[in-house]
């Protein structure tokens, strides 16, 4: 049911990662496992072609580290230009944990109480960055899905005033004029569909959360009928604890539709509009970090104007240095994005068609069920 | 939301057969304009006009027509608005008519002999025995829709008002007539009704109550979604009541119901402001009552009784319950429709602002189906609501007015032990009397005794009147309850 983001990113289910071949589509992280206050999942990978099995385990910090490793070499040209895929949020600690603040934190992957959700989102994370051409030859991947021991969280903590000034940052550039076209239109629809996506996913969250409610209150409904039969000799009263029965059957019916309407919404559906907003969100940033090239770029050049002769040979370096990775940054950023634009339209049909699928079938069993006992009520009535 | 909502079994839909003619109401032939013989019924003119008599008139085409009834019964669908009330034939038993002057109908009703009556001993009973006969009870081709409310009157006072049009009906000098009424009238009504037979032993439906919040939204005008589906819970509310008020035997022959149905004015009902002083009245009341609920013990002499109201104690409790669930129910249900409209809009933008076309194009389809699943969600919490939680409302209320008769019973056995009490004395004080032998005094005592018999005699009987009453309303009630309730829910699961 998963869907199979490997084969959209790149039509090998095999990557070799600097001579350690991964089987993309083998990466699981089958559950979630809670141990003193934290959550560990076990993330499982198939060397391929000797078809070794690693099961190791990960806390949610070791993600963070690898997402942190991952932003970090500076050899190749243009890293920033990637679109990094999207991780899911921190699951927040357990004492606090009520619904509410889960939905805050996590979106859409707190609606599920055992976590399925949120495990499949990172098994997508994994299986993305270790399909992604560039990312993908990071040497730290293999330790990630090797080595028992974690890599802890040395690179996890960014600090409030880091993100403080980030932000302080973004809104400085946010509206800076870009050179390029493309770039421009890119820039102004991308932050409407941030926008958009968020809304939407909030609304199909309450829509979730809605079906939910109904289906505890289908349940009281039929216990609450089932209070009513009694042993009773009055023929009157026999019928009506029979009804009562039956509806109360029926009601449960009902209940387990609503129950596997809103499972379904949230597993497919749900998922796949988080991992596009996500993606968004990546894309922003990788945007941002563009424009932040871009205004470095042109400071040197008013420096370089500006600049007296003798320091002027070393400011056209930097100058040239910083032209050169916007260059490379933008190149790569183009791909990415069409790249991203692609994937985006696989991720929505592949989720949409499959989501359909699922509804169809519920609710033709279900049908198919409630029409029984229509008969069933309907031959009732006429031996009244 | 009682009677006739069955889906027909054999598939056959529709507003075939609006009514079903018994018998009896052979006699609207040529009024009855708006009556549907339904076909398998004897043909209404053949049967002659038939005598208040006895008997004469047994069981005939009664058991004929029994299973063509009932299978009228269920082929009837009717429309949302007006309700049918055909008979139940077998079900159904005849109510005593009332202790009040027969209105002599205009036009006769052959009776259907019931089994159940009641040997009852005395002169007065005697004619009530009589007049059993005349199956007052059977004939119900009423239809009776509330429908158009209108704001009517200045702004601040304005009250729904509301057109009854009850066809057709033995008692009534016309056949079909519409008034308008305001609320206030159907409380009044209500109240009148309360006061004359509550305390004989009769079940009077209770009717909806008064919502200030509500009453004010509408006056002012606000037309949101709140106040719509407001009035037309009170809209439907009025008509379940009136029905039921329609369907007792004995409360369709009480003028003031007739006087409701007909005449087009009625004196205002002052009495029924919800913040008068004869609300305040009616507080002090319902708190003397409960305070003498906690002080009169009666001894159950008769164990009927007794399980009975142990019976409707728990049927009370659970009621309630369900009642709490299904609206809960209906309260989610509501709500996804609202969040479904609000995804559905969101898909739609998020449609809009794609670029690609195929995607683009998808996602408004998403939020097109989106959509018509939120109406579907909403018209299913709707038909939740009528049928299940308004009914089960109604039914809690009745209940209510159910423990009320039995209280009122209560009340009249401890005026008949106090009447006893006081023979006691007065016989007591008469005998010391003889002894003293002062005779003017004697004679008083003497007259005072016989006052006081004739008093405990009429306790007694009134007593025993009472639970007779009771026993027959409760047994109505019983059956009527079950059928209404099953009634629904089959037209709920179609």
């Amino acid at each position: 049911m998963v869907v199979s983001v490997s084969e959209m990113m790149d039509d090998a289910p095999e990557v070799s990662v600097s001579g350690f071949n991964l089987s993309v589509s083998s990466i699981k992280v089958t559950e979630a496992i809670k141990k003193e206050n934290s959550l560990v999942f076990v993330v499982g990978a198939q060397e391929f072609p000797s078809k070794k099995q690693h099961f190791v385990d990960r806390k949610f910090e070791d993600f963070e580290w690898l997402q942190q490793c991952l932003l970090m070499p500076d050899g190749i040209p243009g890293l920033q230009g990637i679109i990094f895929p999207p991780l899911p949020a921190k699951p927040c600690a357990f004492q606090s944990n009520t619904q509410e603040k889960m939905i805050k934190q996590l979106g859409l992957l707190g609606l599920d109480d055992d976590w399925k959700t949120y495990c499949m989102a990172l098994e997508m994370y994994l299986q993305l960055v270790v399909s992604h051409t560039t990312l993908g030859k990071n040497q730290v991947l293999r330790s990630f899905f090797t080595q028992t021991q974690g890599p802890g969280g040395q690179a996890g903590r960014k600090g409030i005033l880091n993100r403080l000034s980030q932000a302080l940052e973004e809104i400085k550039k946010e509206n800076h004029q870009d050179v390029d076209e493309f770039f421009r239109n890119e820039r102004a629809s991308n932050s409407s569909l941030v926008r958009l996506t968020k809304a939407t996913t909030e609304r199909l969250i309450a829509v979730v959360r809605t079906q939910q409610n109904i289906a505890l209150a289908c349940g009281h409904f039929s216990t609450t009928l089932h209070l009513g039969v009694g042993p009773d000799e009055d023929p009157a009263a026999k019928t009506f604890s029979k009804l009562s029965l039956k509806l109360s059957e029926i009601i449960i019916i009902v209940k387990k539709n609503f129950e596997c309407v809103a499972e379904n919404n949230l597993n497919i559906l749900g998922l796949g509009l988080d991992l596009v907003s996500r993606y968004e969100e990546s894309e922003k940033e990788m945007l941002f970090r563009r424009t932040c090239k871009l205004v470095e770029l042109e400071q040197n050049s008013k420096n370089l104007e500006k600049a007296k002769p003798a320091k002027k040979a070393n400011m056209e370096e930097i100058k040239k240095a910083s032209e050169k990775e916007f260059r490379h940054i933008s190149d790569i950023a183009r791909l990415e994005i069409q790249k991203l634009h692609r994937v985006r339209v696989e991720v929505f049909q592949q989720c949409l068609t499959s989501w359909c699928e699922k509804q169809l079938h519920a609710a033709r069993e279900t049908s198919s069920i409630l029409s029984q006992h229509l008969r069933a009520f309907k031959q009732l009535d006429s031996t009244e | 939301m009682a009677a006739e909502r069955d889906p027909p079994p054999a598939g056959s839909v529709g507003h075939a057969d609006l009514r079903e003619v018994e018998d009896g109401e052979d006699l609207f032939v040529s009024t009855a304009s708006t009556l549907e013989s339904s076909p398998s019924s004897p043909e209404p003119a053949s049967l002659p006009v038939e005598d208040v008599g006895p008997s004469s008139n047994g069981p005939k085409p009664a058991e004929i027509l029994l299973d063509d009834d009932q299978e009228d019964l269920f082929a009837e669908a009717t429309e949302e608005v007006s309700l049918d009330s055909p008979e139940r034939e077998p079900i159904l038993s005849d109510g005593p008519s009332p202790a009040i002057t027969p209105v002599t109908p205009t036009a006769l009703i052959a009776p259907r002999a019931e089994p159940n009556v009641i040997m009852v001993s005395g002169m007065f009973e005697q004619s009530l025995d009589e007049l059993e006969e005349e199956a007052a009870g059977d004939s119900f081709d009423i239809q009776i829709s509330v429908s158009d409310p209108e704001k009517v009157g200045k702004p601040l006072r304005a009250a729904l008002v509301r057109a009854v049009s009850p066809t057709s009906l033995t008692v009534f000098s016309r056949n079909d007539f519409s008034v308008k009424r305001r609320f206030s009238d159907f409380l009044g009504l209500h109240s009148k009704l309360a006061s004359k037979y509550m305390h004989i032993g009769y079940i009077v439906p209770p009717a909806p109550e008064k919502s200030i919040v509500g009453m004010t939204k509408v006056k002012v005008g606000k037309e949101d979604l709140s106040s719509t589906e407001f009035v037309e819970k009170r809209r439907s509310a009025l008509e379940r009541y009136l029905m039921r008020t329609v369907k007792h035997p004995v409360l369709l022959q009480d003028p003031d119901v007739l006087q409701f149905l007909e005449s087009s004015e009625l004196p205002r009902a002052v009495s029924t402001q919800a913040l008068s002083g004869a609300g305040i009245l009616r507080m002090v009341n319902r708190a003397a009552d409960a305070v003498n609920r906690m002080t009169i013990k009666m001894n159950e002499a008769d164990v009927w009784f007794e399980e009975k109201q142990q019976q409707f104690e728990n049927l009370d409790q659970q009621l309630r319950k369900l009642h709490g669930s299904v609206e809960a129910l209906v309260c989610h249900r509501k709500e996804l429709s609202v969040n479904t409209a609000s995804f559905a809009r969101s898909a739609a933008m998020l449609g809009n602002s794609e670029d690609h076309t195929a995607l683009s194009r998808a996602l408004s389809q998403l939020a097109e189906v989106e959509e018509k699943i939120d109406q579907l969600h909403q018209e299913q919490a709707y038909a939740d609501f009528y049928l299940f939680s308004e009914l089960l409302g109604d039914y809690v209320r009745l209940i209510t007015a159910v423990k009320a008769v039995f209280e009122n019973r209560m009340k009249t056995w401890s005026k008949w032990q106090d009447a006893q009490l006081m023979l006691q004395k007065k016989r007591e004080a008469e005998s010391k009397l003889q002894f003293t032998n002062k005779p003017d005094k004697l004679q008083q005592a003497k007259d005072e005794i016989k006052e006081w018999e004739a008093k405990v005699q009429q306790g007694e009987r009134d007593f025993e009147q009472i639970s007779k009453t009771i026993r027959k309303e409760v047994g109505r009630f019983e059956l009527i309850k079950y059928w209404e309730a099953f009634l629904p829910e089959a037209k709920a699961i179609a």
